[in-house]
This record gives structure tokens, C-alpha cells and sequence, in this order.
């Protein structure tokens, strides 16, 4: 029931801010918000009804454009959770280049998310440096698949293509630049006080609530709870590496900011450990060119940069999946924003928005 | 089967088997055609002329915590296996909202990861609800399956893991499955007044509400 | 009659011709000046950002602001249907007249100055800056739409404020002057031979601050910035109307320059105007330009178009012949009486540039201040600090008074006043960190206009 001051005003679909087309509509009394609905779906595409029209090996690329920003994790999820199903374990070589990329990407997909949030909240300048570094990862990818953005960069058993020659190189020398560049990004906002101003204490999301709203990935660290697949249940070759998981303390949006900062450096250190040592051999498994998994089903999750991206694969025996649910940490997080923004003023939806990091095209697949 | 590494032959089916079927993974040989240009050694012996028994993939699963839930719930618990090293109980939908609250609290499932159901139409009940589980303390997942008939409504467990919400909402957008004590059911991915649910195996790849789409993109479907 | 008002126009002209033509000239250029500032400031935006900037718009995108001016004045004049048709109409010319007019009151050297020896120079100027006020809420009102309403509000709201701590920081330094004519300000710089802003530093940063927020750039720019929610009471304005409002900020932001040029950074004063042994800083204007030539000529010839090389000789040529030009009333005898027209010009210009760089540069490195934020920072923080450093550099002239001291001796007392004030800063701030993790979680809408 609106009261006599209430006011509901529509954010989106068309909104600079909204990255995506997302609908926001917030209920405010004067300029506090009491009240918020997400309005999704503009962006729903029916890839889980495709799923079950398509190969196992032709769906892959349909993943990518999900999560258009972090193809490449999305991709090793789907991999991983057919090899699951098929009970097949990618080689040893497979598995190392495999984590190189999806880190590089994980430092590609948080690189746009600081770009677009610092440019939400006013800084209009971090935007164009995390794009540069973001370049320089895409090349990579270019080099590697021939694709920046949708790349379908590993195959059902591993990988199709060799590394190319300079892919060592390329990624020791993005690595050595890049903790220079992050110190740069943390100069201009870290310490910041106007970015503190619009940061701190926006937006808490407590851990209790987070566990709660099945919120996963830097949101869920940032609340405090410290849980990384990588670590819970490794998969690809992060057994082997040492990194830290870096875990916030109020839930608030300075934490997730600096969760994630933290992430790229973890990212970064991941990546120069793998390149020192990627094992020879072959890259691909010995699977079928035409896949029948036997019947059954698996879920198998990963931690993309996002959160906890989950296939849930039912196969009967057939050439293509039974069915494909796609568990997708945008959707899932994005529940929590009406946790989040309740009591807040409107200028800071937008900081709330942002710090979520979704991808619409996940959000609504 | 004998010729089969001998001929660089692309399609690699095995006609001859049968769909539950699968090869062993890692031990036969492949017959890739990158393969076949070398003289092969023979296959494994068993291939040309018996069938290979379907692989069942699926134990029946009997650790403690199965144990612990056939204690307390006795003949809700349909069925218990294990797939791929997953295990997956299956219950009866009458005490979702028991058995969802006594793992939540009792066996510390604290976190409901993906809430989705499968359709399978031969089956009297259609539906499987599946809801996969997460225990922070205890590091472990499992799988929760419901069986629902087509007009059956299958209790909401929003009130136990807040996370459901909108995947109850998606499950009963795409599927049309009723989850009742749910908030606010509605549509959430396809527009309100869509008619129809997708996701079932009798809704066509290429089907759309056209009704809806005419009357409100203006155009014919198919465009 | 008519006779005598004939008579009298004639009269008016002859004896103001001068300024009236500094005046249409101004009017006419100022657009044209405006473009050019912008044209500046996207390529500043661009070389801090690691990219170009314009590019493709004449050589080096130095024809954009045509191209930009152009397509604002043939673009759709779209009004709201139940928009007020006259207050539409006069709610930008308000705001661009209200900063021509102030214009009118600087003077760019010791020749320049349309509104000849006003007497109350500074306060004519700030007052009449202020009307600008009145285009912004009359904008906002004649939308006809509740957010544009909001957002004029708060943009009024947001100037109101802080205009009063930039009048506290005027006032500390007209303290040394004692007179609010433009021309006696500078002088009284020149007599003492410091600067105002050596002598009331914590002022200068007060009024840094409020003109930052008194021309709604950032950090101070949240009423009209794009990513916000409530739209800015420019959103209905289109084409030449919105460029009218354009036209008024970056006016506003010269005006805002000039005011603090002339009061604390010397006017058109050489930096040590009178020491006469350092009369070789007479040398640096012709230095700069003969710079700038010199690294146009060596760009040259890299440039890769034709076009492009051509443009940057004319360039070249043209900072030469101001060098030249600077170079003349510092040898040259017979050029001499010109030296303080236009070497004052060129400092002066010279000062606000400086200004408006540094407005540009806190543009692009840090993100805006949410709403609330901005006005605790004006209420709770500037208004007090402007207001008690008038107090202190009032109890420091006495004692410079009662001393005796004059010119940089002023700074014994003024120095103690600035450190004192410094600490009052800390201090306000240390106090509104204590109160409270969210301060706006305590205060209710108070700060909001509407």
C-alpha cells in the first residue's frame, strides 16, 4: 500500500547503470528506499530448452553467451561437468592451461566490473585503464582461440588447440605489468575518501543472510564466509597452486571492491606459478567424436568470477543432453539486492547494483 | 566393431551398441581417425559379438547420513543411490518442508545451491524437483529429488532456504510446477501473461506464445 | 523629445563605446571560447584516460567544437507538452546572462575591463553569479516533470550552500584590501608584494572548494550526472537550449576562476611583480610560447596527414608571433607603455587556465559525492572553517597592525592564523568521522530540497 509519501520509480531496462537490461523498481519514502523488485527476463533467451536440441559438443559455445564477460569460465564449467559425465579426466597439460586462461579471466571479468562500478559511482577515469589491461588479456585469448569475448576455448575432454608459441611469454609479461596496474587502480580509489564516502557501510549483507540467499563468489567472501571452490572441492589444476582467499568483514561494498582487488592479485599469482611449470603431453582425452554419456546425471560447479556457476546434466544415453540446468551466480546474487538496499538512498542503488557484478545474459540465460 | 581402428572413418558411432551403453572410458581404444592410420592392435576381445551390458552408473548409497535420515523419516525416503559419486536422495513430497528443515538444521545443509526440476512425460509422475544442497561445515553436496505429478503442488522451501525464491518462480515459469507457501509465484524469466511452459518436453523448440507475441511486439512469430 | 534621446544615445556611446565593444565582442567569442575550453578539456579527459580524444574532426579534432555547435543548433526543439512556454524559454537565457554579466565585471588586465572601476567590483560580480541560480530552479520548474523538478532543487539547494562558504573565503581576503574594486584588489597585492594566497591559504581552499561546487562540477556534479537516478533539470532541454546551460557552466567556471585569480593569485601580477631583480621572469611568456613552437616544429614533420602537418606550423607560427608579441613591451622602448596590458593579460590568463586545469583534472581522477554528503560537506565542514578563518586572519591583521608589519612580514602573523585554522579543519573532520558509521542513517531528509 503506498502511503502518502511513498513513491515508486522505475530504474531500466534502458539505464546507464543497470548494466544490462535490467528493471529496478524501488519504493521510496522521500529518498530512503523501503523497497525494491528485480523485473528480469529481458535478456532470456531459452538455453536450457536449446540445450536439449543440441549436441553436447554444440552447446558449448551457447554457454559463453551467458556470462558474456567470463566465457571462459563458464566454458570449463560445461567441460567439467560433461567430462563428469562421462566419467573421462582431461589430461594433465589440459588442465593447467585450462586454469591459466579461466584465471586470466577471472582478472579480465573483474577488470570490467571495476571499470563499470567506478564509472557508476563517478570516477570516470578507472574505467579506461582496467580496459586497457583487459585488452591486453583479449589479445591473449586472441592468440590462444581466436576469440576475445565468446571465446569456446576448451573442448569436452580438453583442449582443441595447442598453446600457441608466445603464450608463456604473453602471460608472464601481462603478469609482471599488471601489479604495477593494480597498484595504479588502488592508488586512485583505495584510500580515497570520497569512494570510501559512497562505499562503506552501502549495501551490508551479513553472512547469515548471504548463506541464506544462496549468495556465492566475492559477495559471499566479502560478508566474511571464507569459501572458494577452488579450494572446497578443487577442480582443474588449483590443487597444485598456492593462493590465498581473501575474505572481507562487514559485507558492504568497500569489502567486495576490495575482495576483488585481491582476487585479481591471487589471480595473477596463480597464473605465474602455473606458467613456470605446464606439463607436457597430450591435450585432449580420449573421448568419442560423438558423445553418448551413459545415463544419469551430475552437477558439477566452479567457482567463476562471479560465483558459483553450476551444471546440473541429465543425459539418457542420447547424443544430446536430457537436460541442462545452468545454476547462474547473477541470478542468484541479484536475489539478495533487496536485502542490500532497503534503508539506503537512492543514489546508492546504483553503487548496490554495481557491486552485485552481474551479467544479465546470465541472469536470465 | 573389428574394422573400426583399420578405416580412417570420421563417424566414430558404434552401431551396433546400444544407447545405455557407453565405452569404458579410458581403455578401449578411441578409433579417432588420427588413430586409425597406424595398424591398430586389435580391439578388446568381448566387442563384435555380444552387446556390452548397459553400464549402470548408479549405486544404491547407504553412508550415515542416509542412515540417519531412514531413522527419522523412515518410508519418506523413496530412494537413495549414489551417480558419478553423487548422491542424490529422492522423497516423498508431502514432508519436503520437514525433511528440508531437519537438514538445514540437524545435517547443517545451510546452503541451497540450485533449485530446478526435470521433466520426464512417460512417467505417471512427470515432474522431478531437484534441489541440490550445500553444507558449509561439513564440505559436502547433496542432491534432494521430488517426484510431482503434473497438478500436484510441491510444498516451497523459501521459508527454509530464502535462495528459492526465484528459482521456484523459474521452475514455475518454465515447468508450470506449483510451489505452494511460495511468496509470490509468478513468472519470472518469460513476460506475465505468457501462456505456456518450455521447459516440457511436449513444448516444442520452435513453439512460442504467438497470441502474446502478436499482441504485443506486433509482429508474426517466426520473424 | 525624441530630439534629446537621440542626443543622448549618442552621448552614451561616445563615452562608452569602448566597453560596449568589449562587451559584443565578448558576448560573440565567449561560445566560441566556451567550445574551445570543452575541446580542451575532452583532451585532457583523453590524455589521462590513455587515449586520444577528438581526433577526426579537422586536424587533431580541433574543428569539434564547430561540428558540436553546429549539431546542437540544427537539432529538434523539443518542448514538453505542458511545459510553460515562457519560463522554458527564459530559464537558460537566465543562466547565461546572469555569467555574461558577471563577466562583465572582470577585468582580464589592468586595460581590460568592460564595467570600468566598479566600486563594489566583487561583490557586483559574485551577486550577479548568483541570478544564475534563478535559471536553474525556473528550468527545472518548467519541465513539468517531478524529476527534473528534484533534481533543480538539489542543484539549487547544492549552489546556496556553498556560496556561502565562498563568500566567508572572499571576505578573509578582501580583509588585506579593504576595498572590493577589482582593480584596487590587484594593486593591493601588487603594493604588498605577496600574493593573498600565501597570506590566506585556508581561504584559497575554501573557495577552491565552494567554486568546485558552485559550478556543479565533480566531485560536485551529482545533480547532473548521467549514471544518477533522478534526472538533472537539464534533461528536457535540447539543442541550442541545453547548449545555452552549457554555455552558462563553463562561463560560470571562468567567472569562478577570474574571482579567485584576482583575489588571491595576483590578478594579471607577474610572480614577483616587484622584485626587481627577478625582472627576468619577464622572459618566461615569450619562453612558453617559443616552447609550444619549438614542439610544434619538431611534431611536424611525424604528423601523417599533410593537413596535419600544415596545422601544426600554423601553430607553430602563431605561438611564435605571441612570443614575439609577449617579446616586445620587455625590449622594445617604444612598446614598453603596453608592457601592462599585455603581459597582465597573458598572466592573468595564464592564472585561470591554471584554475580551470585543476577543475578539470579533479574532474577526471576522483568519483562525486552522493547528495547528503555533498551538503554535510558544505554545512558541517566548509561554512565553519570559512567563517572561523575570517576570525583568525582578522586577529592576524590587527597584530600584523599593531606590529607594524607589512608585506611578507604579514606572514608571521598569517602563518600561525592558517596553521590554527588547519587545525579547526582536522578537527571538524575527526568529528564528523566519530559520529556515527552512517551519519545519514541518523539525519532524516533535511537535506533534501523538495
Amino acid at each position: 500500500m503506498l502511503g502518502a509519501d511513498e513513491l515508486v520509480i522505475n530504474m531500466g531496462p534502458q539505464h546507464p547503470s543497470t548494466h544490462g537490461v535490467l528493471r529496478v523498481k524501488l519504493k521510496l519514502d522521500g529518498e530512503r528506499v523501503i523497497g525494491s523488485e528485480c523485473i528480469i527476463g529481458y535478456l532470456h533467451r531459452g538455453v536450457e530448452k536449446i540445450a536439449e536440441n543440441r549436441t553436447y559438443q554444440q552447446f558449448a559455445p551457447y554457454v559463453d553467451r551467458m556470462d558474456y564477460v567470463a566465457a571462459v569460465s563458464s566454458g570449463l564449467g560445461y567441460c567439467e561437468a560433461i567430462e563428469k559425465l562421462l566419467i573421462v579426466e582431461a589430461p594433465p597439460r589440459a588442465r593447467v592451461i585450462r586454469t591459466i586462461l579461466t584465471e586470466l579471466q577471472r582478472i579480465a571479468s573483474h577488470l570490467l566490473w571495476l571499470g563499470t562500478h567506478a564509472l557508476d559511482i563517478g570516477a570516470l577515469t578507472p574505467l579506461f585503464y582496467c580496459f586497457r589491461e583487459r585488452e591486453e588479456i583479449l589479445k591473449i585469448f586472441e592468440k590462444y582461440c581466436g576469440a576475445r569475448l565468446t571465446t569456446h576455448a576448451f573442448r569436452i575432454g580438453g583442449l582443441q588447440y595447442e598453446a600457441h608459441d608466445t603464450f608463456e611469454k604473453d602471460v608472464e609479461r601481462f603478469c609482471k605489468d599488471f601489479e604495477s596496474r593494480i597498484v595504479e587502480y588502488e592508488t586512485l580509489l583505495t584510500q580515497n575518501r570520497i569512494w570510501i564516502g559512497r562505499t562503506k557501510g552501502v549495501g551490508i549483507l551479513t553472512a547469515a543472510d548471504a548463506i541464506a540467499f544462496g549468495v556465492t563468489g566475492p559477495v559471499l567472501r566479502a560478508s566474511g564466509v571464507k569459501w572458494d571452490i577452488r579450494k572446497a572441492m578443487p577442480y582443474a589444476a588449483y590443487d597444485q597452486y598456492k593462493f590465498e582467499i581473501p575474505v572481507g568483514t562487514t559485507g558492504d561494498t568497500y569489502d567486495r571492491y576490495l575482495v576483488r582487488m585481491e582476487e585479481m592479485r591471487q589471480s595473477r599469482l596463480i597464473c605465474l606459478q602455473a606458467i613456470e611449470n605446464i606439463p607436457t603431453g597430450p591435450i585432449m582425452a580420449k573421448v568419442g567424436k560423438v558423445l553418448k554419456p551413459p545415463p544419469g546425471e551430475v552437477y558439477h560447479a566452479i567457482e567463476a568470477p562471479k560465483g558459483e556457476i553450476g551444471y546440473y546434466v541429465v543425459s539418457d544415453g542420447t547424443v544430446m543432453p536430457y537436460r541442462v540446468h545452468i545454476r547462474p551466480p547473477s541470478f542468484i546474487n541479484l536475489q539478495a539486492f533487496d536485502r542490500m538496499v532497503r534503508g539506503h538512498l537512492v543514489a546508492d542503488v546504483v553503487a548496490i547494483i554495481g557491486t552485485i557484478d552481474i551479467v544479465l545474459g546470465e541472469v536470465d540465460r | 566393431m573389428a574394422d573400426e581402428p583399420k578405416e580412417p572413418k570420421p563417424p566414430q558411432v558404434p552401431t551396433g551398441e546400444e544407447p545405455a551403453s557407453s565405452t569404458p572410458p579410458v581403455s578401449a581404444p578411441p578409433a579417432k581417425a588420427t588413430d586409425a592410420s597406424a595398424p591398430a592392435p586389435p580391439p578388446k576381445a568381448a566387442a563384435p559379438a555380444p552387446p556390452k551390458p548397459p553400464v549402470v552408473l548408479q549405486t544404491p548409497l547407504d553412508n550415515e547420513l542416509v542412515k540417519r535420515f531412514r531413522a527419522k523419516f523412515g518410508a519418506a525416503l523413496l530412494d537413495a543411490t549414489e551417480d558419478r559419486k553423487q548422491a542424490i536422495l529422492t522423497v516423498d513430497r508431502a514432508q519436503l518442508l520437514e525433511i528440508s528443515l531437519s537438514l538445514r538444521d540437524e545435517e547443517k545443509f545451510d546452503m541451497l545451491s540450485s533449485l530446478t526440476a526435470v521433466d520426464w512425460p512417460k512417467r505417471e509422475k512427470r515432474f522431478d524437483v531437484v534441489l541440490e544442497l550445500y553444507s558449509f561445515p561439513k564440505n559436502e553436496r547433496l542432491r534432494l529429488k521430488i517426484h510431482a505429478a503434473d497438478a500436484e503442488e510441491v510444498p516451497s522451501v523459501v521459508s527454509v532456504w530464502p535462495s528459492a525464491n526465484w528459482q521456484e518462480r523459474e521452475a514455475f515459469d518454465m515447468f508450470g510446477i506449483v510451489f505452494s507457501g511460495h511468496p509470490e509465484l509468478r513468472r519470472i524469466l518469460l513476460p506475465d501473461e505468457w501462456q505456456g511452459y518450455p521447459l516440457r518436453k511436449d513444448y516444442d523448440i520452435l513453439q512460442q506464445d504467438t497470441a502474446w507475441v502478436r499482441e504485443n511486439l506486433g509482429i508474426e512469430s517466426g520473424q | 523629445m525624441m530630439q534629446a534621446l537621440f542626443q543622448a544615445t549618442i552621448e552614451f556611446l561616445k563615452a562608452f563605446w569602448a566597453p560596449l565593444l568589449c562587451g559584443v565582442a565578448i558576448v560573440a567569442i565567449l561560445p566560441l571560447i566556451v567550445g574551445y575550453i570543452v575541446l580542451v578539456e575532452r583532451k585532457l579527459m583523453a590524455d589521462m584516460q590513455a587515449r586520444l580524444g577528438p581526433m577526426r574532426v579537422g586536424p587533431h579534432g580541433l574543428l569539434q567544437p564547430i561540428a558540436d555547435a553546429v549539431k546542437l543548433l540544427i537539432k529538434e526543439d523539443i518542448i514538453p507538452d505542458d511545459a510553460d512556454k515562457l519560463v522554458f524559454w527564459l530559464a537558460p537565457v537566465l543562466s547565461v546572462s546572469a555569467a555574461l554579466l558577471a563577466l562583465a565585471g572582470l577585468a582580464i588586465g589592468p586595460a581590460f575591463q568592460i564595467a570600468q572601476d566598479i566600486n563594489i567590483g566583487i561583490l557586483f560580480v559574485v551577486g550577479v553569479s548568483a541570478l544564475g541560480i534563478f535559471g536553474i530552479v525556473l528550468g527545472g520548474w518548467a519541465s513539468n516533470s517531478h524529476y527534473s523538478l528534484m533534481g533543480a532543487l538539489r542543484s539549487s539547494a547544492q549552489l546556496v550552500s556553498y556560496e556561502t562558504a565562498a563568500g566567508m573565503a572572499l571576505v578573509s581576503a578582501l580583509l588585506f584590501t579593504g576595498t572590493l574594486n577589482i582593480k584596487a584588489i590587484v594593486e593591493a597585492q601588487s603594493k604588498e608584494g605577496i600574493w593573498f594566497v600565501l597570506l590566506a591559504p585556508v581561504a584559497f581552499f575554501c573557495y577552491l572548494v565552494a567554486s568546485i561546487a558552485e559550478t556543479n562540477r565533480a566531485p560536485f556534479d551529482l545533480p547532473e550526472a548521467e549514471s544518477e537516478l533522478v534526472a538533472g533539470y537539464m534533461t528536457e532541454f535540447s539543442g541550442f537550449r541545453w547548449s545555452l546551460y552549457f554555455l552558462a557552466e563553463y562561463a560560470n567556471m571562468i567567472v569562478v576562476a577570474s574571482v579567485a585569480t584576482t583575489l588571491f593569485l595576483g590578478g594579471w601580477l607577474r610572480p614577483f611583480a616587484h622584485v626587481s631583480w627577478l625582472n627576468v621572469l619577464d622572459f618566461v611568456p615569450t619562453l612558453l610560447m617559443v616552447i609550444v613552437a619549438a614542439y610544434c616544429l619538431q611534431r611536424t614533420p611525424k604528423q601523417p596527414t599533410r593537413v596535419q602537418q600544415m596545422f601544426m606550423l600554423a601553430v607553430a607560427g602563431l605561438c611564435f608571433v605571441l612570443g614575439i608579441v609577449l617579446l616586445a613591451p620587455v625590449v622594445v622602448p617604444i612598446a614598453k607603455p603596453f608592457y601592462a596590458g599585455i603581459h597582465g593579460g597573458f598572466w592573468f590568463i595564464f592564472k585561470v587556465s591554471l584554475y580551470i586545469y585543476f577543475f578539470m583534472w579533479l574532474r577526471f581522477t576522483i568519483p562525486r559525492y552522493r547528495f547528503d554528503q555533498l551538503m554535510r560537506l558544505g554545512w558541517h565542514f566548509l561554512i565553519p572553517l570559512s567563517i572561523i578563518n575570517v576570525l583568525l586572519v582578522g586577529v592576524a591583521l590587527i597584530a600584523g597592525a599593531y606590529f607594524n608589519l607589512k608585506g611578507w612580514g604579514l606572514l608571521l602573523v598569517t602563518t600561525p592564523a592558517a596553521v590554527i585554522a588547519l587545525v579547526v579543519a582536522l578537527l571538524i573532520l575527526a568529528a564528523e568521522k566519530s559520529r556515527g558509521a552512517r551519519p545519514d542513517q541518523t539525519a532524516a531528509s533535511d537535506f533534501y530540497a523538495g
